[in-house]
């Protein structure tokens, strides 16, 4: 195991690398077709990857967000697909030992004994190893990486593939588009209810490493799930890349519950595009925790387009330390009648950290009866850092509900000496507030997530005084 | 009887502007002394620096509490040592649950890791007794709660905490004469456990104190102690008021009795 160069983030370790495939660095058309015949893809989905890459050699980088930090990246010197084993492993003892031990440290195997229905692991490109309980595969549940869906269950994902979020939609969808690989495939047959967590689980361990995966989450009607991600990479003096593409289709009054508790090294730029379609009566919950990465640009959306659905962002994000932008926000389009929406973003910046709230409310004529809650709470924790609110609402109906609040506030000496008082150190009554600011997100997470974040939370504050 | 609490020559200094001005008082444990005075004749700002709040800088004199000089220690410090101080306007602190909040409070000042059961326990017949909802526990401190439920939450404080001397400043303010006479049972029931602390009662009306009977009485006018006295003092206020006292004062350059600092 390498020496960890950051001492607050634990998880800033990596593996020799012993891989079964690792392309040069660099994006060309070779290197698509190559992974794709690697993947022996069907020739649709390489006609895809293939016009993707056009899409994305074509579109220029954003002209908002960070584009400092954005036009940093250094396409060229990323290496695009790395594949760590032939073979993905049934058990854990199918995976190569320095792999395993990895996720040992990570806590995974454990997770899943204790309280998961079914596991994915991703290491570089490819998903590693997969579980799922059998009582959920014998209900006709599905959850495989995507690899595995696309070969078994093509039908499905051409269906729905790429159908809420096209490669034109921006730059970096393109560039998923292209390169693809690993990201969890599920299905969940009509009202089935998957009461406990299935888990995801990327890692990045290359440096330089471009990672891609790519997510697709179809709850049919009446049926719900929810699906929990984690990440973590080495810490490294140069960057990689985590581009994403996640699809979300809940049908008719189904639920999907999405949980993002996101700790990339500060190396790491995490740009990713999300998007659900809620249909009649279905609720779509993006949990979107952002604790690391050196940028994450973010926006979680939601396409309310059947009549009563809901659909709420919950999210929080940490900015700590000048290295530090947190550009992370929410999407929700209301585009039937009364549909309904909750956005809670808070945000929490220190040591020059910089949080960046970018959210969109659209109401579409016709959609009336929509009712939607925005609230924005921005906490600063000390003179050097920075935080920006960038809300738009585009409202094209008359007599929607709509209700904005923001604050933006600092630890307030007043409640640090009623804390104090009590016998409590300072240092720990700013965590208590800092905790407390965060309790919105932390209570609905499984509460080995919870203990999970408020843990990175404290690390992240040590020697928060002075 | 042991001396509890000795201030000596106190002048205490908000932005620069001095508010008490050579305070001395004197108390023994299992003592209780009310302060009374006029608002801005400087009492939470006595309060606020016998609990160490840092924007109130003592620039002369010395707080000595159980024999020892407290005077440049933090109010966590304060409060190990057995300081308590019941806020006038308490905070709501959101997304920390009273049960936490007051979990940890009690960590810190008993050192004690009791398990979370027995803590529960204790916490409910604590909470039994000031008629306040179990439900409580689980709220944010402070959060949306009324006027009367946050002092009665001060006075839980004080109970689970028992400290050697609890600074009250107005328990009473704003309460019905039902909460008040609750919260003063309270006061007394926490008393009677716990005889040796003393009580330094701040209020601004005598009608507490004919529930919580006082060994002295202090009146407070311009940042400094006027009168001190047996109980019957309180009872004078009441039906003469401050002004006999302030007119008595010597005149050293000041005009009537204004209103002024906190």
């Amino acid at each position: 195991m390498a020496m960890e160069l950051n001492q607050e983030y634990q998880y800033g370790f990596h593996d020799p690398e012993n891989y079964a495939f690792k392309s040069g660095r660099g994006l060309t058309k070779e290197l698509v077709v190559s992974i794709s015949k690697m993947k022996k893809e069907p020739a649709w989905m390489t006609e895809f990857r293939l016009r993707s890459l056009e899409i994305f050699f074509s579109k220029p980088m954003p002209k908002w967000g960070d584009t400092k930090l954005l036009n940093e990246i250094d396409f060229e010197n990323i290496f695009y697909y790395v594949k760590p084993m032939e073979k993905r492993g049934k058990t854990w003892e199918d995976v190569p030992k320095e792999i395993k031990n990895t996720f040992d440290r990570l806590g995974i195997p454990e997770a899943e004994r204790k309280f998961l229905a079914g596991v994915s692991a991703q290491y570089e490109s490819e998903v590693i190893y997969h579980s799922l309980r059998e009582d959920l595969e014998k209900l006709g549940v599905l959850f495989f990486d995507m690899d595995s869906g696309l070969r078994d269950h093509p039908e499905i994902v051409k269906k729905y593939f790429a159908t809420i979020i096209p490669p034109e939609d921006n730059k970096f969808a393109a560039l998923n588009s292209a390169v693809w690989s690993g990201g969890s495939f599920i299905y969940i047959p009509p009202n089935t209810q998957v009461e406990i967590p299935l888990q995801a689980y990327f890692r990045i361990n290359t440096e330089n490493m471009g990672q891609f995966e790519r997510t697709l989450i179809i709850a049919d009607e009446g049926s719900s799930v929810h699906y929990i991600e984690g990440c973590t990479a080495p810490t490294y003096s140069s960057d990689s890349l985590h581009s994403a593409v996640v699809e979300l289709i809940a049908l008719k009054n189904a639920k999907i519950r999405y949980t993002t508790i996101q700790n990339w090294s500060k190396n790491v730029y995490n740009l990713v595009t999300k998007r659900a379609v809620a249909h009649e009566g279905a609720v779509v919950e993006w949990l979107d925790g952002n604790m690391g990465s050196k940028l994450t640009m973010k926006y979680p959306s939601i396409y309310l387009i059947g009549e009563r659905a809901h659909g709420e962002v919950v999210s929080v994000a940490l900015a700590s330390g000048s290295d530090q932008h947190q550009d992370a926000g929410a999407k929700i389009i209301h585009a039937a009648k009364n549909t309904t929406s909750v956005i809670i973003s808070k945000s929490i910046s220190r040591n020059g950290g910089r949080a960046s709230y970018r959210g969109l409310i659209k109401v579409h004529k016709g959609a009336t009866g929509v009712k939607s809650t925005i609230k924005c709470d921005a906490l600063m924790l000390d003179e050097h850092s920075r935080s920006d609110t960038y809300p738009t609402m585009e409202i094209d109906e008359k007599g929607v509900q709509i209700e904005h609040e923001a604050t933006v506030s600092k630890i307030e000496d007043e409640k640090l000496f009623y804390l104090m008082s009590r016998g409590i150190s300072e240092e720990q009554a700013k965590l208590m507030i800092v905790n407390g600011f965060m309790e919105v997100f932390v209570k609905e997470l499984p509460m080995e997530y919870a203990v999970e974040l408020n843990r990175l939370i404290e690390i992240e504050m040590e020697g928060a005084i002075g | 009887m042991t001396e509890l609490l000795k201030i000596k020559n106190l002048h205490v200094e908000i932005d620069k502007k001095e508010i008490l001005q050579g305070l001395n008082l004197q108390m023994n444990e299992g003592e209780v002394h009310a302060v009374m005075g006029r608002n801005g004749s400087g009492k939470s700002t006595f309060s606020n620096t016998l609990m160490g709040h840092p924007a109130y800088k003592v620039s002369n004199g010395q707080i000595t509490f159980n024999g020892k000089s407290i005077n440049s220690l933090k109010p966590n410090e304060r409060a190990k040592l057995g300081l308590f101080l019941a806020f006038q306007y308490p905070l709501s602190i959101p997304g920390v649950t009273v049960a936490n909040f007051l979990r940890q409070a009690n960590k810190a000042i008993k050192g004690d890791a009791v398990s979370p059961r027995d803590f529960r326990k204790i916490l409910y017949e604590k909470m039994d007794d000031l008629e306040i909802d179990h439900l409580f526990a689980t709220r944010y401190i402070n959060e949306g709660f009324s006027g009367g439920e946050k002092k009665r939450m001060e006075i839980l404080q004080m109970a689970m905490l028992e400290p050697k001397l609890a600074i009250l400043d107005e328990p009473d303010s704003g309460l019905d004469i039902d909460s008040l006479k609750l919260v003063a049972d309270s006061i007394n029931k926490f008393k009677e456990k716990n005889p040796q602390t003393g009580i330094l009662l701040i209020t601004h009306y005598q009608r507490i104190l004919d529930y919580v009977r006082p060994d002295k009485v202090h009146v407070f006018a311009d940042g400094n102690i006027v009168e001190s006295g047996g109980p019957e003092l309180a009872l004078k206020l009441e039906s003469k008021g401050y002004d006999w006292l302030t007119e008595k004062e010597p005149a050293i350059g000041r005009t009537g009795v204004t209103a002024k600092g906190q």
